[in-house]
């Protein structure tokens, strides 16, 4: 069953109009496939007008959408001869934050990311791509492992946040983040964080406090979600299209602030519409990110990666 | 009641009281009892009734850290001012003027040089009054600053904080703050630098989740709460009823994440213990340090 986002209203009724039509056309006959192209066409030109001018709000829901490819999808076409990686060595094994070893283009790297999962099962088992201390532990596992043997890391960040519950709160939420931003500006290989999805606040830069920073076109990346800035702000929970609009969270916000270095182009409707483009794009840009940085010696590569934070919008 | 009593009465009122009571006398949050701000000043602002540890502004904080409570404010530089002109139901502009108008300091940050037992230290201090002691670029600003001096003169770097995190009007870029300060503190760490840090109430969010938690030795103010969610948020995100003492000091120390809760007027020695041994240097006597010594004589 697709999954349609508020605005894309118009847009369904189209792509149902179209699923009916073929459904009934058993007998083939030639208006229905007349009807068909131009139904699709004009589809076509909604889904164009619609993406060409969503509002911060729409794009933060873009953002979030279930069938948008996830950390492990680009796994799955990026990496090959995969080798997940568990546990923290110190209380768990945290299924939001997937890591391990592979080969992405002829070397070996060590990959991270946030997964929210697809189906209820796994996304309950996944905590929604909500990491507890457990994952960001992990990560800063893996990237001792990757500084450890030299390897570059490639982190894909989709999460609304770092889980806020009583027990990663009793093991020390905060501390793993920090721990992990420490790791991740102390770690002297290459690290390359795209933004896939959702970028949310400290559970997010957590793994992404990178060399290059790339986020897709659809992606969002801020402090605080916009409904949780609008019940503070605006103390009401219906402002979050306001708020969306104030934090300035979107792709190309963030490259005009300075905070990604490139923004990856998605096909007109989204990621979520026609993913293996998005997969192989999001492999081209990560291959010239790293190239660039291959072959420096640790040093220079924490000292860049720490003076590009320090010196960050500094007047 | 003529006009009269009604409308000048209550404006003479608000004329002659509001200076005069509010500021003279303080409840404590923790029993309740009314308490004269003088006393209130010379006890460090702690309750002698319950022990409650109410905030402390931030130049009587400088003044208990430094030796003869004598230290120099760091000049801060200027940093970009609301550069996504951020607004909610106020202009972020506007928010920054009047904390600015209530508390005659520039943002949260203060960051003093000096003499802590006898040792040159740098030390930042965040300030709560001051929105919330919230992180934007110029508190982000203030820990780089903190953190270079410290590297180049070799010398310790104290941070006491006090925030509710990030301050969101400056969206992604109070976010960034969290990587700055790090990587300047690293940066100092690595040269050497012992860096302490003084949790004090409330500390949470993205200040929690960068360098307030990655001190080489944590001390806790008594009943601070340190954490990365508030206790709203979890309630209302994930609906989980909180356990008693839930994120307080004692609590957090009990859970294995700062060193040791101090009470304020054991903060200053403790202070100077920890920094003598990371330095492998001597212990100065109180006298060295201009202790008074009243004002521990009278917590005590
Ligand atoms: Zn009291």
């Amino acid at each position: 069953m697709q999954h349609f986002l508020d605005f894309e209203g118009p847009i369904a009724e189209l792509e149902g109009k179209i699923r009916e039509l073929r459904h009934l056309s058993g007998e083939s006959d030639l208006n229905i496939v007349e009807e068909v192209a131009r139904l699709q066409s004009k589809t076509q030109l909604l889904l164009q007008q619609t993406y060409a001018k969503l509002t911060p709000w729409q794009l933060t829901q873009v953002a979030r959408h279930p069938d948008r490819p996830h950390t492990l999808d680009y796994v799955g076409a990026l990496i090959e001869d995969f080798q997940p990686l568990a546990g923290d060595r110190c209380f768990g094994e945290d299924h939001a934050m997937v890591g391990g070893l592979g080969r992405f283009r002829s070397r070996s790297v060590v990959v991270l990311g946030h997964e929210k999962g697809r189906e209820t099962a796994e996304r309950v088992r996944r905590n929604f791509g909500m990491a507890r201390p457990e994952g960001y532990r992990k990560a800063v596992r893996l990237m001792r492992l990757a500084d450890r043997f030299q390897l570059p890391i490639v982190s894909f960040v989709d999460t609304a946040g770092a889980y806020p519950g009583v027990g990663a709160e009793q093991r020390g939420q905060a501390e793993a983040i920090a721990q992990a931003i420490r790791t991740c500006l102390s770690v002297g290989t290459p690290i390359v964080s795209v933004i896939i999805g959702e970028g949310g606040s400290g559970g997010a830069v957590a793994i992404a406090s990178a060399d290059r920073v790339l986020m897709l076109e659809n992606s969002v990346y801020s402090v605080i979600s916009p409904e949780g800035c609008a019940s503070i702000l605006w103390r009401t929970n219906d402002q979050a299209d306001a708020a969306a609009e104030a934090l300035r969270l979107t792709a190309a916000d963030m490259k005009n602030l300075g905070v990604a270095d490139t923004v990856i182009p998605e096909p007109v409707g989204g990621a979520h519409r026609n993913p293996d483009p998005v997969l192989k794009s999001v492999g081209r840009h990560l291959e010239t990110a790293l190239t660039a940085l291959e072959g420096k010696d640790p040093h220079t590569l924490v000292a860049a990666r720490r003076k590009k934070y320090i010196d960050f919008r500094r007047i | 009641m003529s006009w009269l009593s009604d409308f000048i009465r209550p404006k003479l009122q608000a004329v002659v009281r509001r200076p005069a009571v509010p500021d003279l006398w303080t409840k404590c949050p923790g029993c309740d009892r009314m308490m004269f701000h003088k006393e209130l000043e010379a006890q460090l602002q702690v309750c002698s009734a319950c022990g409650h540890h109410l905030q402390m502004p931030v130049s009587a904080r400088l003044k208990l850290l430094f030796d003869d409570g004598s230290y120099e404010l760091m000049e801060l530089p200027e940093v970009e001012e609301d550069p996504l002109r951020f607004r909610d139901r106020k202009r972020y502009s506007e928010r920054l003027r009047l904390a600015r108008a209530d508390s005659d300091a520039a943002d949260a940050i203060a960051v003093a040089t000096g003499r802590i037992g006898a040792r040159p230290c740098v030390t930042a201090v965040l300030d709560f009054g001051f929105m919330g002691g919230s992180m934007g670029m110029a508190v982000g600003e203030g820990l780089v600053r903190a953190a270079e001096f410290s590297k180049k003169h070799k010398q310790p770097l104290i941070a006491v904080t006090a925030s509710g995190g990030a301050r969101m009007q400056e969206g992604i870029l109070s976010l960034m703050q969290l990587p700055r300060t790090v990587a300047a503190i690293e940066d100092a760490r690595e040269a050497g630098c012992p860096y302490i840090v003084i949790l004090t109430h409330p500390t949470t969010g993205g200040v929690t989740a960068s360098f307030a938690m990655l001190g080489d030795v944590a001390l806790a103010e008594p009943g601070a709460l340190i954490g990365f969610a508030g206790p709203r948020v979890i309630e209302s995100t994930v609906g989980e009823t909180l356990p008693e003492n839930f994120q307080r000091a004692e609590k957090v120390c009990e859970l294995g994440m700062v060193d040791v809760v101090v009470p304020r007027s054991e903060l200053k020695p403790t202070l100077v213990r920890v920094l003598a041994h990371l330095t492998n240097g001597p212990l100065p006597s109180p006298e060295d340090t201009g202790e008074s010594s009243t004002a521990v004589a009278v917590i005590a």
